[in-house]
């Protein structure tokens, strides 16, 4: 049993001792504050105390997030901020985010949980005709600002269809609302507390993968992440890789990899989806001429094709090589063929020498 | 001597828990015969809209056998399920069945294979009864190809065509409507059939189900939504997530009747009412009282939202295959041990389905490309750079 090298998945350590010119330290605020090593599902529950704290019109409802939640990212609340602040909902996704729009259209902080974001289609409709135009066709006077939905994604290695897709393509075609999506505790945390206190509706994608797995430094007070901004967590001038979330571990190793081979590759992560950063990852472009894009949805259709016709639109005479994704495959995400519908390293690594070699 | 059971009349004298006539009843075959039998239910049924049937239940001893033997059988496999999950040879998600088996066994009593039945994900038993071998249901648990859907849909997708089983859905609610299209196909060809769709009761707070309930009033389809209420949605009890947790009145215009989901002859008798409600009347809903022994899947431990009192409870109780065989022992049936050699052949099943099933080789690398769309309309894949690796698949 087992195709797959669970080691291989763990999150580089590279990414968190690595000293980096671009690092998040420059966004910590003070950065004296104290850091604990802790994993993703807990430094998002540290982000959801603080909001619940600092915000007293703040709420976090969902399925089964009384108790602390299937995955602990909401365990303490309840205890402490009580039944009317944090509770569970039904089963019933379009209700629960229907619900948070109207909490939120009367300016309070709604942050809803969908448990699995397989689980986000029925409450689709909501946040893409109710959420994402509410201020727009009111004309400014309504707004559901508040609103924050967060949910787990990703493949997890025994997922199968229902508890491993990543259907961020399909809220990154929404004007309105935004995308956001961290790589790491750290990030998760800062990134989260932006997402909360941001005026607009924002879907937040947790990568279900690293709740357990991924552990890193992360300050205990009140810090917020920039939304809109890409950061570039490794420097090269071979080729520029974009990605976001899980997969960026991935993308890491095959960038050490690489460099092996003599390739120097750069390293994005995007952060947010929608808006996306278009400026930090055409600036790496130029430099580098190369641009490969991974991501775990299938491939037609993904984040990854946005990204590629803008990049070639701004950079075509700069480019050396067709732009390069290496994504799922074209299939239902799949029980047994995990392993096989994955972009994995070594097929990351294929297309980064394929594209060098071009 | 025995008489045919379809001859049976209505005005039986019926009988609770003793023996009709203990003359006859010596020295019977242990796959007994079809004398009939009248048996009461536990509690009477409570209907909403409609008149509740009987409390009487006709059966017959090789019933009685049958329904022991067949819960006996579904107790096993989902033991044997749990274990090779912690072996690690069961992968991704298992929700088992136990404690539920009446009610698929009482279903299927009372219907053929032509009706349909759709539910979620809890379906190793429903397949079992719908007439899915242990092989299949091992084999796909697996994710072999010996398996009913070829190893690619695992634990929440068992599907069997030829017995009308429409499986087997991940998502809370999602079968229901679909439920309903199937009945209002059976309609339309006039067979004189019906759909049992079946959901949970978390699942009973989604929209979608009255979307579907109110076509199926208003089109007045064969549909039978049957509510397998187990009192807890995961670990959510049914009080904390609905208002009105009497799901069989969810329905208001459509009628409804509450169901002891662990005796199987209520089940039967309801089912059987439900059929011929539906065949005149249209839509209306079953909702059975039952209980589940293990967590929600095999990641729930099952104890940090109910006490280990109540459920060892509820087994000690109400467990339907301890049920059936008081029926049979003090109807003397059977002898306690030829009960327990049918359990042990069961178990004996079981065990050498579970050793085939291991023989089974995974499904092709290529499969994971067939079926995403019908065969013809070719799909084309890509290795990791898209220009070197191509094939097109049929």
């Amino acid at each position: 049993m087992g195709f797959r090298n669970i080691i291989g998945r763990r999150l580089g350590l590279g990414l968190v001792r690595r000293r980096k010119p671009f690092s998040t330290a420059t966004c910590d605020g003070d950065g004296n504050g104290n850091a604990k090593s802790i994993n993703l599902y807990s430094a998002i529950n540290q982000a959801l105390h603080i909001a619940l704290e600092t915000d007293n019109r703040a709420f976090v409802f969902g399925e089964d997030v009384s108790f602390g939640g299937v995955f602990r990212c909401t365990t303490g609340l309840a205890d402490r901020f009580g039944k009317a602040r944090v509770f569970n909902t039904p089963l019933c996704e379009q209700g629960i985010v229907g619900f948070g729009i109207g909490l939120a259209a009367m300016g309070n902080r709604a942050i809803a949980e969908i448990q699995f974001a397989d689980y986000i289609y029925p409450a689709f409709d909501q946040i893409v005709n109710e959420a994402a135009k509410f201020r727009y066709r009111s004309g400014n006077q309504f707004n559901c600002g508040g609103l924050t939905i967060r949910a787990p994604y990703g493949a997890v290695g025994h997922g199968g269809h229902y508890h491993s897709q990543s259907p961020e393509a399909f809220f990154c075609h929404v004007p309105g609302i935004k995308v956001v999506i961290p790589r790491s505790p750290r990030q998760a945390k800062g990134l989260l507390l932006s997402c909360i206190r941001d005026p607009n509706p924002v879907v937040f994608f947790e990568p279900k993968w690293l709740y357990r797995l991924a552990v890193e430094e992360v300050p205990e007070h009140d810090y917020m992440l920039p939304l809109s901004e890409a950061e570039v967590i490794r420097q090269g001038s071979d080729i520029t890789l974009v990605g976001w979330g899980a997969q960026l571990s991935v993308m890491e190793q095959a960038c050490n990899e690489a460099e092996k081979d003599g390739i120097s590759c750069e390293l994005i992560d995007l952060k947010t989806l929608l808006p996306w950063d278009k400026e930090t990852v055409e600036a790496s472009v130029r430099k580098t001429g190369r641009v490969l894009i991974s991501h775990e949805a299938p491939v037609t259709g993904g984040f990854g094709a946005e990204i590629s016709a803008s990049i070639v639109e701004r950079c075509f005479l700069r480019l050396e090589a067709p732009v390069a994704r290496v994504c799922g495959l074209d299939t239902p995400f799949p029980l047994v063929f995990e392993p096989f519908y994955m972009p994995t390293k070594n097929k990351i690594l294929d297309a980064i020498k394929a594209t060098v070699n071009y | 001597m025995a008489l045919s059971h379809l001859a049976a009349s209505a005005s039986r004298s019926s009988s609770l828990l003793k023996p009709l006539s203990s003359a006859l009843s010596l020295r019977r075959p242990i796959s007994g015969d079809n004398s009939p039998l009248t048996v009461e239910t536990s509690v009477p049924f409570t209907s909403h809209q409609c008149e509740a049937p009987s409390r009487s239940v006709e059966t017959n001893p090789k019933e009685l056998l049958t329904f022991f033997r067949d819960m006996a059988l579904m107790r096993r496999m989902e033991i044997a399920a749990d274990s090779l999950y912690k072996a690690k040879l069961i992968r991704g998600f298992c929700h088992l069945y136990d404690g539920q088996e009446a009610v698929a066994v009482g279903m299927e009593a009372a219907i053929t294979k032509k009706d349909c039945i759709i539910t979620a994900y809890r379906d190793h038993c429903t397949f079992v009864s719908r007439g899915g071998t242990l092989l299949e249901v091992f084999a796909e648990l697996m994710g072999r190809q010996a398996g009913c859907s070829k190893g690619k849909g695992g634990s929440m997708h068992f599907y069997k065509k030829d017995s009308n089983f429409y499986g087997g859905h991940g998502i809370v609610g999602a079968q229901v409507p679909l439920g309903c299209g199937l009945a209002f196909a059976q309609k339309y060809s006039k067979d004189e059939t019906v759909t049992f769709a079946l959901y949970g009761d978390g699942a009973a707070n989604q929209g979608q189900l009255f979307e579907a309930l109110n076509i199926s009033a208003l089109w007045d389809l064969p549909a039978i939504l049957v509510c397998e209420n187990n009192h807890y949605g995961m670990g959510t009890a049914e009080w904390r997530a609905a208002k009105s947790p009497a799901y069989y009145k969810r329905g208001d215009y459509v009628p409804g009747l509450k169901v002891d989901g662990m005796d199987a002859l209520a089940v039967k008798q309801a089912c059987k009412f439900a059929k011929e409600h539906a065949l005149k009347n249209g839509p209306i809903i079953l909702e059975m009282d039952t209980y589940r022994y293990h967590g929600h899947s095999m990641s729930d431990p099952g104890s940090t939202y109910r006490t280990r009192d109540e459920i060892s409870g509820v087994r000690q109780e109400r467990d339907p295959i301890e049920r059936i065989r008081k029926l049979i022992l003090s109807h003397d049936l059977a002898t306690e041990k030829e009960l327990k050699d049918v359990e042990k052949e069961v178990r004996k099943e079981v065990d050498d389905a579970i050793a085939q099933a291991k023989e089974s080789p995974m499904p092709e690398p290529s499969e994971l490309f067939t079926n995403v769309y019908a065969k013809g309309l070719g799909v084309e894949s890509f290795g990791a750079d898209r220009k070197e690796v191509r094939a097109t698949l049929p």
